[in-house]
């Protein structure tokens, strides 16, 4: 029998621990085909941040240092100035990157460090049990917005990958979602081409993948999916924000 | 190299770190320690290390964390608003069992607090400072010399005991100019960094770098084993000076800049016939243990003084035979609070 589907070297043949429908597991793999593709797992390092996906060790066959809460960009920033040859990624979740993490992001961005950031905006605080993150939608309800988020009181979500796209710094900068097959091939392809960036040395590279969190928007894995198209999507518009070498 | 050169505090440690190795060093500016990165930014590039201004000290703690789990000699430098900012780094990287080298040039808190010379952040340095029950290296040099020979002393500590090193000074010592014999590094043996994340090339074992340890009593055997760490640093690492201590019937205790002061003090006594001598822990974390149970055996007056209301007493009366009586002078922090000689012998005598 012809095999058709294979897991990719840089992941483990193990079970994730995400919720069903989460959309963790795809962007992980997605990660991981662009690694092997370029053929990096053996000079790559991850930067693991605090989420729904501090266990990246666990599912990436790379070395992986954990970072503090917020706090990936200044990690890899270090490991990347002590080992310039190597390849280092951020995974980072919204409330991670956009929250308590804004300074060092937008630092190592605009430093133009020579990595890549891979931030996963799921409208909410995973881990910790859906509380209202900083691209949460306006009037979306979370543990911490009963009401819906109100811009009045806390102001609007956070487009990050056009805001970082502002930045010199910044070379590469697109909003990819995995919600249907065209949005995953094409993320496939952005996320390659985010890698491509730091492979040439170009600098700073940022992929931010729209992402469904089922358990804590209280939906079905599906109507979680559907929901990305409807609604997350129009305000998160996708594609490229900022291509400077045109890779 | 055994020729004197003149240099202030703070240079000697940042050309100690440059001896020692040191790859990277990432900090943020406050005063009294500003001399260290604006001798590094200068510096280190030249030996094709990295200095990085970072835009805060929690950024710069976690860059520290990032090139250390690399595998390079790491270290950044700040004063008291600057290290609270950087617990956080600290006590992850000694939940990752890292090492690195943070350099404290204290000054008054708390809060702005100012720039003059305090010794009120002994807590905060030797009790870990960070959350999670966690001690680091403590070093507290007293001269220009001390400054430059423990700073290469706390990057082969910190590799050795895989975890975080403070050089523990005040803007005294850090300010002032002295001639020192900048010493080439010491051949210390070290430890193979097989741990450090550098891409599986090198190593078969994919390596994790993380303080996240839910496995089934791993945080608690992390703690045992981390705290049998603790006493064999205690065993083999506490370091003191003692002087006058032969024939001495009290002893006056203090570290750092106080130490220095104290020392003329019990020279002005020693020529009144009084019988004093002085133990200046130069270890505060591991504290010298040994040195005060030793002189406490047959000498039974101390005097502890301190730049704060008494924070290394609690370690000096936990440390000394239980018969023994201890005094303290302090002088909390602040513009104009600095003894004089004279004042701490006006202290010896009334003991005495
Ligand atoms: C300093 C600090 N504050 C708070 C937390 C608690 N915490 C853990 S994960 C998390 C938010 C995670 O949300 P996000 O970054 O959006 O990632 P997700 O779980 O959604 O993937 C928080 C607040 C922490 N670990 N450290
Ligand atoms: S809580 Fe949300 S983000 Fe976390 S694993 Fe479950 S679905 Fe994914």
């Amino acid at each position: 029998m012809k095999q058709v589907f294979t897991r990719t070297p840089s992941l483990k043949d193990v079970q994730t621990h995400f919720c069903p429908g989460c959309h963790h597991g795809g962007i992980h793999r997605l990660v991981a085909e662009a690694l092997d593709e370029f053929g990096l797992r053996e000079r790559t390092i991850g930067c693991a941040s605090v989420g729904c996906s501090v266990f990246l060790y666990g599912y990436f066959d790379v070395d992986v240092v954990e970072s503090p809460h917020g706090r990936a960009p200044a990690v890899a920033t270090g490991v990347k100035r002590a080992r310039p040859d190597r390849i280092v990624f951020t995974y980072q979740g919204d409330g991670d990157l956009a929250a308590i993490g804004t300074s060092e992001i937008i630092h190592a961005a605009n430093r133009g460090e020579d990595i890549t950031v891979i931030f996963v905006n799921n409208t909410t605080y995973g881990m910790t049990g859906g509380q209202m993150a900083p691209t949460t939608m306006p009037g979306q309800k979370t543990s911490t917005s009963p009401l819906g988020r109100s811009i009045k009181n806390d102001g609007a979500p956070f487009k990050m990958a056009e805001l970082l796209s502002n930045l010199d710094g910044v070379t590469f900068s697109a909003r990819v979602a995995l919600n249907n097959p065209r949005n995953v091939l094409q993320a496939k392809k952005l996320i390659k081409t985010a890698f491509q960036y730091q492979v040439e040395g170009k600098g700073f590279s940022f992929i931010e993948a729209l992402a469904a969190c089922p358990t804590n928007w209280g939906m079905q894995p599906l109507s979680a999916n559907e929901r990305i198209g409807s609604e997350m999507i129009p305000y998160f518009p996708l594609g490229i924000c900022k291509n400077t070498h045109n890779l | 190299m055994s020729e004197k050169i003149f240099v202030k505090g703070n240079e000697a440690v940042a050309m100690a770190a440059i001896e020692a190795g040191v790859r990277c060093y990432f900090g943020y500016p406050i005063t009294p320690q500003s001399d260290i990165p604006e001798y590094l930014s200068r510096e280190l590039p030249k030996t094709g290390g990295t200095f990085i201004q970072v835009e805060s000290e929690i950024g710069a703690i976690n860059m520290v964390l990032g090139a250390s789990a690399a595998g390079v000699r790491a270290m950044t430098s700040s004063s008291g608003p600057g290290i609270s900012l950087k617990q956080e780094g600290i006590s992850y990287m000694a939940g990752s069992e890292l090492p690195g080298v943070i350099v404290d040039i204290m000054r008054q808190g708390p809060g702005l607090g100012g720039i003059d010379a305090s010794q009120a952040d002994y807590f905060q340095a030797t009790r870990g400072g960070g959350h999670g029950g966690y001690r680091i290296i403590v070093l507290a040099p007293d001269s220009v010399q001390e400054m430059y020979d423990l700073t290469m002393l706390a990057f082969d500590l910190s590799d050795i005991y895989r975890m975080p090193a403070m050089v523990l000074a005040d803007s005294v010592i850090g300010q002032m100019k002295e001639s020192i014999v900048a010493n080439s590094r010491p051949e210390t043996p070290l430890p193979v960094k097989d741990w450090a994340v550098r891409g599986r090339a090198e190593g078969a074992d994919q390596n994790v770098v993380k303080s996240l340890k839910l496995g089934d009593g791993e945080m608690e055997a992390f703690h045992w084993a981390m705290h049998a760490r603790y006493q064999e640093l205690a065993d083999k690492e506490s370091r003191w000076e003692e002087y006058q201590t032969a024939d001495a019937e009290m002893i006056v205790t203090a570290f750092g800049s106080t130490a220095r002061i104290a020392r003329t003090a019990i020279e002005g006594a020693r020529a009144e016939g009084m019988k004093v001598g002085l133990l200046r822990p130069i270890t505060l974390f591991p504290f010298p243990k040994q040195a005060y149970t030793a002189l406490s055996a047959r000498c039974k007056r101390f005097l502890d003084i301190e730049l704060s209301t008494g924070q290394m007493i609690d370690d000096v009366r936990l440390s000394v035979a239980r018969d023994t009586d201890v005094a303290f002078y302090g002088r909390p922090p602040g513009a104009g609070s600095l003894p004089t000689p004279e004042e701490l012998l006006e202290q010896i005598r009334k003991i005495y």
